[in-house]
């Protein structure tokens, strides 16, 4: 079943085309990656999806309803959460506190009982922090914050996680655990897209990987297929 | 029918002369220097009675006082963002931390001001005559110095625009209104910079004050808030940072003023406020702006 | 055991000091009772601010907007109404008018946000002075007086209720929906936070109570027009007298909203002519060296005591 349907997707800023004519799926219970060039209008297109800016053109179809343009916290309660690029913490806040918000205003009644029964103490054991929860968001260090803000979005009991370059600035053993904690949310049914430069996490990971370039989608495909698509090379050697 | 066009013309040439250079200066305050100052209009107010005094007392005219206040405000400006600002500035632990800091700080500046204007000149209402002969122009009847008013805004506008565009420093200006960060890149003394940019934001606000005594019948020591906010909502207009544009939406503005003055006068302010909102909703970046 | 004696003391010292403002009038002189009714409308105007600019961070100029709201009410409708009626119509008003502003300019990032409040005030100002000179002829208003008791017990109802609102928010949902938009606002809106209705409530909560005090200080001043109704300085004040106080606690904005109201009042009688000039050297010298208020100050001293406390550590 396809959860994630985007289509003909145009986003401007000034003159410059952020994302042009992108159009791709995604199917339930995938791991996809997000790959492309800096630049490459990756974190763009999650913004779009996100809702933390609206499109110009084009449709976003989540489980049949276009969200193109509603506001975050419509689509959070939705069904789509999502972590970002540079970690947005309540900084000030414990890490109790974090993914207590989440899970107060962004879990409905209505959505899947995946998570019932677990409170925001569980999802810390999950990602890691078991524990921690008094602890002040930003004394954690980057390793643990990351973990932080996927159980927040986890907290919102998403059916769609949108990862935005969740290894960066990990060292390999906590990139090991990232990969480790990816595959154990997907398999509690959660649909995920992943943006990542790291490749070794993309290439054992994801089902399916889509290629951006210039905001426009350069090529789609298996991971195996993706690294010998002679275009991709290009692009990525070319940097 | 075309005497009262011509007169609301010149009108709004007169008053969005005066708008847009206190509206660079605040540009130039908040634009490059990040400086939200209220108390802008106080040096205006400033402006208004060192003209008064200086004409009452020494006889000056006010377009030599022009020559003479500029580099005092200039200076003036200058010190008090090198000494308040510039710590500020260090002590802040992030650029918003420092707006809201710096904006509080100009506050506590705005009573000291109009606490010493108060003390110096007393709360009665000060005017003076200056040029008030009438001049005939296109049919219609202006007083002198109204025309002359018209005539330096004009040209320290068109000054500073070259200053702004030839010269080095001017140069150096506005990439920091662009990007401070890459201002500091680029080698510029970015403390020198924002030292310089409050000082020229003083120096226009006390000017406008001196052209403003010359045709305005009302000096007190609360004149100034009118004009700071005229400037901010003029800066919003012109697109924050954007100096030409500043420079600009004060015309704009004072067309504006000009009409509505005519229509129900008294209701100026309130037209410029909605202005004001209508721009915050509809495209806070300015209508100027790229 | 020293946990123990502690709260057992504060709660003895806050019951204390409640016993002494209810029975004020019956110790104190009477310009001891106008004392600290002014004091008090200083707090409570402080603490309705701190209801929302204190967690999302966004500096609302507004405050004399919605205090002058609740004074001309009162003026217009002093004959006629009761005065529990009149500050619930002046809250109300209030209310209103917050959130529609807030409503239309919340989405607006911080600095433009306090802009347009700062501009409201004006607007507002010159909008009833224009009305008054153009439509009703007459130029300010006089008003039918209460006597300085009752407007004290009614303002100590006013804080008791703001408290108690204030201290209700904190321990909320709200609230934390509020420190969660305060520490960031994508993050929170991607959380599931309604940002702008949560936004809005709080401005307007806030600005009801602000409506309310307004109202029954009108009933001290016999005489109201735009300038005394719509005075800017009182915009300033609460975001002097939060900061100063410090925003983290509770307490804390009463504290220092407390000492600073009665610095004014002090300085306002004393020094007449010079008190806007040592208010605002005062702005200067707290912005420059206490940045984080009382607060910041007594946790730098905590932290001090403590070091010395461990011989050897740092």
């Amino acid at each position: 079943m396809r959860i994630l349907d985007v289509a003909g997707l145009r986003k401007y800023f000034g003159g410059l085309a952020a994302t042009s004519d992108v159009a791709f799926h995604v199917d339930q219970g995938e791991i996809v990656g997000l790959i492309g060039p800096n630049g490459a209008g990756k974190t763009t297109l999650f913004n779009l999806i996100s809702g933390a800016i609206k499109p110009d053109a084009g449709t976003i179809r989540f489980k049949e309803t276009n969200i193109a343009g509603m506001k975050p916290y419509r689509i959070c309660r939705a069904g789509i959460a999502r972590t970002f690029q540079s970690v947005q913490l309540f900084s000030n806040m414990s890490v109790f506190h974090n993914v207590l918000v989440g899970s107060l205003f962004g879990a409905t009644k209505q959505k899947a009982a995946r998570f019932d029964m677990v409170g925001p103490s569980d999802l810390l054991e999950l990602v890691g922090l078991a524990g921690m929860g008094d602890l002040r968001a930003m004394d954690l260090r980057l390793a643990n914050q990351k973990r932080l803000e996927i159980a927040r979005a986890l907290a919102t009991r998403p059916d769609l996680l949108l990862l935005d370059e969740v290894m960066a600035g990990l060292n390999p053993t906590e990139v090991a655990e990232a990969m480790h904690l990816v595959r154990r949310i997907s398999g509690r049914g959660i649909t995920i897209v992943m943006i990542e430069h790291v490749m070794k996490a993309i290439m054992s990971i994801c089902s399916r990987v889509i290629v951006l370039h210039y905001g426009q989608k350069l090529a789609e495909g298996k991971p195996e297929e993706i690294a010998r698509d002679k275009t991709v090379i290009e692009v990525y050697l070319g940097e | 029918m075309f005497v009262k066009f011509v007169d609301i013309i010149v009108g709004s040439l007169l008053m969005g002369g005066i708008y847009a250079l206190i509206a660079v200066g605040f540009s130039l305050q908040y634009g490059v220097a990040r400086v939200l100052n209220v108390s802008h209009g106080e040096f205006l107010m400033l402006g208004a009675f060192a003209a008064w005094s200086l004409f009452t007392m020494a006889g000056i005219n006010p377009v030599l006082s022009l020559v003479i206040c500029a580099p005092v405000f200039f200076a003036i400006g200058f010190l008090i963002h090198r000494t308040l600002f510039k710590r500020l500035r260090i002590c802040s632990e992030s650029p918003a931390v420092f707006e809201g800091n710096s904006m509080l700080a100009s506050f506590g500046l705005l009573f000291i001001i109009q606490n010493v204007a108060l003390l110096v000149w007393g709360s009665p209402v000060r005017a003076y005559s200056y040029l008030a002969y009438p001049v005939s122009f296109l049919g219609t009847v202006f007083s002198a110095n109204r025309i002359v008013t018209l005539i330096v805004s004009v040209l320290i506008s068109i000054i500073f625009y070259l200053f702004l565009g030839r010269t080095r420093m001017g140069k150096a200006i506005r990439a920091a209104a662009q990007d401070p960060g890459a201002a500091e890149l680029m080698g510029v003394s970015i403390n020198e910079v924002l030292a310089l940019c409050f000082g020229f934001g003083t120096m226009m606000a006390g000017l406008s004050g001196l052209l403003v005594s010359m045709t305005s019948v009302m000096v007190t020591p609360f004149m100034g808030m009118e004009y700071t906010l005229i400037a901010m909502i003029v800066v919003v207009l012109g697109g924050l940072g954007n100096i030409k544009g500043s420079f600009i939406g004060g015309f704009i503005l004072g067309l504006v003023g000009t009409i509505v003055s005519y229509i129900q006068p008294g209701l100026s302010m309130v037209a410029y406020y909605f202005i004001f909102l209508l721009l915050l909703l509809i495209r806070p970046t300015g209508i100027l702006a790229k | 055991m020293k946990h123990a004696t502690k709260n057992v003391s504060f709660a003895a010292g806050l019951v204390a000091a409640a016993l002494l403002l209810v029975a004020l009038p019956q110790w104190a002189s009477s310009y001891g009772v106008i004392f600290t009714t002014n004091i008090l409308m200083y707090v409570i105007v402080t603490l309705s601010w701190v209801i929302f600019s204190g967690p999302t961070g966004y500096i609302s100029l507004a405050t004399s907007a919605f205090f002058g709201i609740g004074v001309y009410t009162a003026a217009v409708l002093s004959e006629d109404l009761p005065l529990p009626l009149m500050i619930l119509i002046g809250g109300c008003i209030s209310f209103c008018l917050a959130f529609l502003v807030g409503a239309i300019t919340l989405r607006l990032r911080g600095m433009y946000f306090t802009m347009f409040t700062f501009a409201l005030v004006q607007l507002i100002n010159n909008f009833v002075h224009w009305y008054e000179v153009n439509i009703t002829g007459t130029l300010g208003r006089v008003v039918a007086s209460l006597e300085s008791d009752t407007i004290y017990y009614t303002i100590l109802v006013i804080f008791c209720l703001v408290v108690l609102v204030s201290y209700l928010i904190r321990r909320s949902r709200f609230g934390l929906a509020l420190r969660s938009i305060g520490e960031s606002e994508e993050a929170a809106a991607h959380a599931g936070v309604n940002v702008t209705l949560v936004k809005v409530a709080a401005f307007a909560i806030g600005a009801f109570f602000m409506g309310a005090v307004g109202a029954v200080m009108t009933m001290r001043w016999t005489y109201i027009d735009p300038p005394t109704a719509f005075d800017i300085r009182l915009s300033f004040m609460p975001l002097l007298m939060a900061i100063f106080g410090g925003m983290g606690q509770l307490y804390s904005p009463i504290i220092g909203s407390a000492i600073f109201a009665v610095l004014e009042e002090v300085l306002t009688t004393k020094f007449p002519y010079y008190y806007m000039l040592l208010f605002g050297g005062a702005m200067l010298l707290v912005i420059l060296f206490m940045p984080h208020g009382i607060e910041g100050v007594i946790r730098k001293l905590g932290t001090a005591r403590k070091r010395e406390r461990v011989p050897g550590k740092t």
